[in-house]
């Protein structure tokens, strides 16, 4: 059934007629209630999707401008925490008095260039907010919402005392519809099973985040919104510091063993702390595949976490810190060893790793890790087995995409009260592509090792 | 590990959307040429179930991909990206004569989209479900305000989109079925304007006897628009369709105070007394009513009780008289209302007065009366409750709702084109606006 086409009828006020084409409308000059103080409309401001996963682009296209008008565009998010975090960009329209974003350059504010995401990953508090936030949502079954503005002129501060011309609400969604939460609480094992919607079964994924601790849900429920099955595991909290690595053979059993899982389409992805578990999980455990970002092989393999971390308390007065106090955790573990009792024996690992690795990780000697551990695999004949991508610029806490960035934030260890300021590295425009890049390939290695109804076993590389 | 079931990849793009958005639907991780079927389920406010299915074989990479392949068979074929929406039906066994309507535009459309193995037409409660997704579709766009208005004693709802304003607005009126209707309303707010949707067909109590509304409703409601300090005064349109059309047009030509800045009336008619309220047009319509037709299936054809078109000036309105662009938008196959006719009779009137200028008319052969925002399913008859009859009949509409998308985006984009004009844009520069996607054919329809 073809579409019905429309018979344009009628006049020589035709749809097709040549006033479409940039011509003077039929009717100009008729209608002369139009008076000379006739009001202005505001400026069409559009952002598609306007509800979106935190992972999807928007466009963003500016209509109804003066041609050559300078305008500035501005993003505005309350956080659950109650602070403002903006960005904003500085256009100028062009001769139609346009603006779109994914294809127009910003000239300035938070990102210069052409950068169609630039309104949500250079995002940083607002002028007079408290210190060493991070964005962090809680409660994943909200939306972040964010409002996208435009103002007259090329502005950079005192938004909140000047008139936007226009404003959209856009929604960012860590949750699709129909994702549903479980709360697992069994065999002392804690923590959150997202599950997408659908009849089943679905690939697994144990999602660990690091030493900050607690239960850490957004990522495991991005996952899910991406069709896996993903256990978001609390293993630090201040009621539990003694986690034994069988804590963790525990938690991934009972995500194998659940009945909408797929017992043999398993994978582990892990951040910090969490990637070293990761990597000292997986021999154990046997997934078909495993994600470590910005994690070492570097812990001592016959200690618990909690002594590890332990060792680590004890010399938290002993870091390195920088001129503004931040402490710089990386060189906690160099030079790396070449006592193979000191690290997990990566050369063991039969299925397939992706490391994601920041290059200017100031908390974590990753980079140096990385190095080390693909010397390791070569040397064990298993290193078709490894993918490493590693990103210039980009610090330690490399998350799903367009989430702001911050060097340095107030971290809390567990178990000590103590509160300081960590360096996590990273500079914004390069960490948000590693963000954009990471995340994507490492939804295109889950697919292929997790979805392929083939044996992948010897062919790991993306 | 070899040998393991197929775990095909569903997807969606975006699972949450405006209801006049397109989505992409793909399938990946199949194996080669393989056989599925694509369905869509609803289950309405009014508890009924909708579907629609489409068959599909995969390709070579194990893809199948809705805006790209050709369904093979099922309520809809060919290669129709939303077919999984505008073609849907009442599941079989339901109620007859339904209609899909959102009566909470605060709450969207909650569609699943489900992927069955091998090409079936029936018995899906039993079928083999490979994966399914949840998908939202929404009338309303996050931060559009929406105000219960009972100023001035009138019934309606007011959207506003978010932001400081002013805006262009829309009054928006709907027919004869009567009832308040949002969600026209709450989707032109989504796209910027702010609409007022009006409730006129209930009779009221109006000088201790029950009567329709005059005149004088219609003009305190624009005149709210107007004087709102969110709207801008003199970027007021009227949209109206089938009953609400022939009121919009009705109220412009006659009326000192409905002024718009433009029209735009879906299957409508301009028949009708000139100098008469509502009650003295349902009089005049019912003088007609034996010519009331039925089709095989015993459904109302209504569309002659306004035929034949009338020469008389005293029974139509006078549309050389119009000073504003009028966008007419007509099934060529309604059976309720001679919207083809009508439309004829006012071209050569506006011809015979020198305004005929003014008019576009968008003319859709197998369409019906019941032209609504795009991708919602179509009803080609449906029970209806006339303000004057006591029983339900079912009344023959007949819509090809395919064409709505055609011709939603064009009102939109004549609406948009007179209301957002300054300095001079381009024309074709609002016409590449949001409403017309350079990717499908109707970007090549408007542009051929």
């Amino acid at each position: 059934m073809a579409l019905a086409r429309a018979r344009i009828l009628a006049g020589p006020c035709r749809l097709n007629s040549a006033w479409l084409r940039g011509g003077q409308a039929p009717w100009r000059g008729v209608g002369t209630r139009v008076a000379m103080t006739e009001c202005s409309c505001c400026p069409l401001l559009s952002v598609r999707p306007q509800r979106g996963l935190v992972d999807e682009k928007f466009r963003i296209v500016l209509r109804n401008l003066l041609p050559k008008q300078e305008v500035t565009l501005r993003s505005l998010h309350h956080s659950e925490d109650k602070d403002f975090w903006e960005a904003f960009g500085h256009y100028i329209s062009d001769e139609n008095g346009v603006i779109n974003v994914v294809e127009d350059a910003s000239v300035g504010g938070t990102y210069v260039g052409r950068k169609p995401m630039g309104l949500l990953w250079s995002m940083k508090p607002i002028p007079g907010s408290r210190s060493g936030l991070r964005l962090r949502k809680k409660d994943v079954f909200k939306p972040l919402v964010v409002t996208v503005s435009v103002y007259g002129g090329h502005v950079s501060k005192g938004f909140s005392e000047i008139k936007a011309l226009a404003t959209v609400v856009t929604e960012r969604w860590y949750t699709a519809p129909g994702v549903q939460r479980v709360d697992i609480d069994e065999h002392e094992v804690k923590g959150t099973l997202f599950l997408p919607p659908g009849p089943g079964p679905f690939p697994g994924v144990l999602d660990l985040w690091g030493g900050g601790g607690g239960l850490v849900e957004y990522r495991a429920a991005l996952l899910a919104s991406h069709g896996y099955a993903s256990l978001a595991l609390e293993y630090l909290s201040p009621d539990r510091l003694d986690v034994k690595p069988s804590y963790f053979e525990k938690a991934y059993q009972v995500l194998q063993s659940h009945h909408l899982v797929a017992p043999d389409r398993m994978a582990l992805l892990g951040l910090c702390l969490g990637a070293c578990v990761t990597l000292t999980l997986v021999a154990h455990s046997k997934p078909q595949c495993c994600v470590s970002i910005n994690g070492s092989h570097v812990l001592p393999v016959d200690q618990s976490i909690d002594q590890a971390f332990l060792h680590f308390n004890k010399n938290v007065d002993k870091m390195v810190t920088d001129k503004n106090n931040h402490i710089i955790g990386r060189n906690h573990i160099l030079p790396i060893s070449s006592d193979p009792a000191q690290k997990v024996a990566v050369g063991s690992i039969k299925c397939p790793v992706l490391l994601v690795v920041g290059e200017d990780d100031q908390s974590w000697a990753t980079l140096e890790s990385a190095e080390d551990m693909t010397e390791m695999m070569s040397k064990a004949g298993n290193d078709h087995l490894l993918t490493v991508l590693s990103y210039p610029g980009a610090g330690h806490l490399i998350e799903p995409p367009y989430t702001p960035h911050f060097r340095f934030s107030n971290f809390t260890f567990q178990g000590s009260n103590q509160k300081v300021v960590l360096l996590w590295g990273g500079h914004t425009e390069p960490h948000a592509h590693a963000q954009e890049d990471s995340w994507e390939k490492i939804l295109l290695f889950l697919q292929q090792h997790l979805h392929k109804s083939q044996d992948f076993l010897h062919q790991a590389k993306l | 590990m070899s040998g393991r079931q197929p775990c095909p990849v569903l997807s969606v793009h975006p699972t949450r959307a405006l209801v006049d958005e397109g989505f992409a639907v793909m399938v990946e991780m199949l194996p080669p040429g393989f056989a599925v079927t694509l369905r869509a389920l609803i289950h309405s406010e009014d508890n009924d179930f909708w579907e629609a299915y489409g068959h599909y074989v995969s390709d070579d990479t194990g893809c199948v991909k809705a805006a790209e392949h050709s369904s093979l068979g099922g309520s809809y074929d060919g290669v129709e990206p939303m077919g999984l929406l505008w073609s849907m039906k009442p599941v079989p066994g339901s109620r007859t004569g339904l209609r899909l309507r959102k009566k909470d535009v605060r709450t969207p459309l909650n569609v699943q989209i489900l992927l069955y193995k091998g090409h079936m037409s029936d018995g899906f409660q039993d079928g083999n479900v490979l994966a399914s997704v949840a998908v939202e579709r929404w009338y309303l766009a996050p931060g559009v305000r929406r105000i219960c208005t009972a100023e001035n004693g009138l019934n309606g709802t007011l959207f506003l989109p978010p932001g400081p304003g002013p805006f262009p607005a829309v009054l928006d009126l709907w027919g004869g079925g009567g009832g308040l209707v949002e969600y026209r309303s709450a989707l032109l707010a989504s796209h910027g304007y702010a609409s007022l949707s009006l409730e006129y067909m209930n009779p009221r109590i109006i000088g201790g006897t029950t009567q329709f509304v005059g005149n004088d409703y219609f003009e305190a409601a624009f005149n709210m628009l107007k004087d709102h300090p969110l709207v801008c005064a003199e970027r007021i349109a009227v949209m109206g369709l089938s009953f609400g059309a022939s009121v919009a047009l009705g109220l412009t030509v006659n009326s000192p105070v409905v002024e718009p800045r433009c029209l735009v009336c879906v299957s409508a008619s301009h028949i009708g007394p000139v100098k008469g309220s509502l009650s003295d047009v349902f009089a005049e319509i019912s003088k007609n009513s034996n010519n009331t037709r039925y089709d095989e299936e015993n459904r109302v054809i209504w569309r002659d009780l306004l035929l034949p078109i009338p020469d008389d000036p005293s029974k139509k309105t006078d549309v050389g008289r119009l000073k504003c662009p009028l966008l007419l938008i007509v099934g060529e196959d309604d059976q309720n209302w001679p919207a083809s006719e009508s439309a004829e009779d006012i071209k050569q009137m506006m011809e015979r007065a020198g305004n005929s200028h003014l008019l576009t008319v968008l003319s859709y052969p197998d369409t019906g009366h019941l032209i609504e925002p795009p991708y919602s399913p179509h009803t080609r008859s449906s029970n209806f409750m006339s303000q004057q009859r006591a029983k339900g009949e079912i009344f023959f509409f007949y819509s090809f709702t395919k064409c709505s998308l055609h011709c939603y985006k064009n009102n939109l984009c004549s609406v948009h084109f007179v209301l957002f004009r300054m300095m001079k844009i381009s024309p074709s520069v609002v016409l590449g606006l949001i409403f017309c996607n350079e990717n499908t054919s109707l970007h090549r329809d408007i542009f051929s």
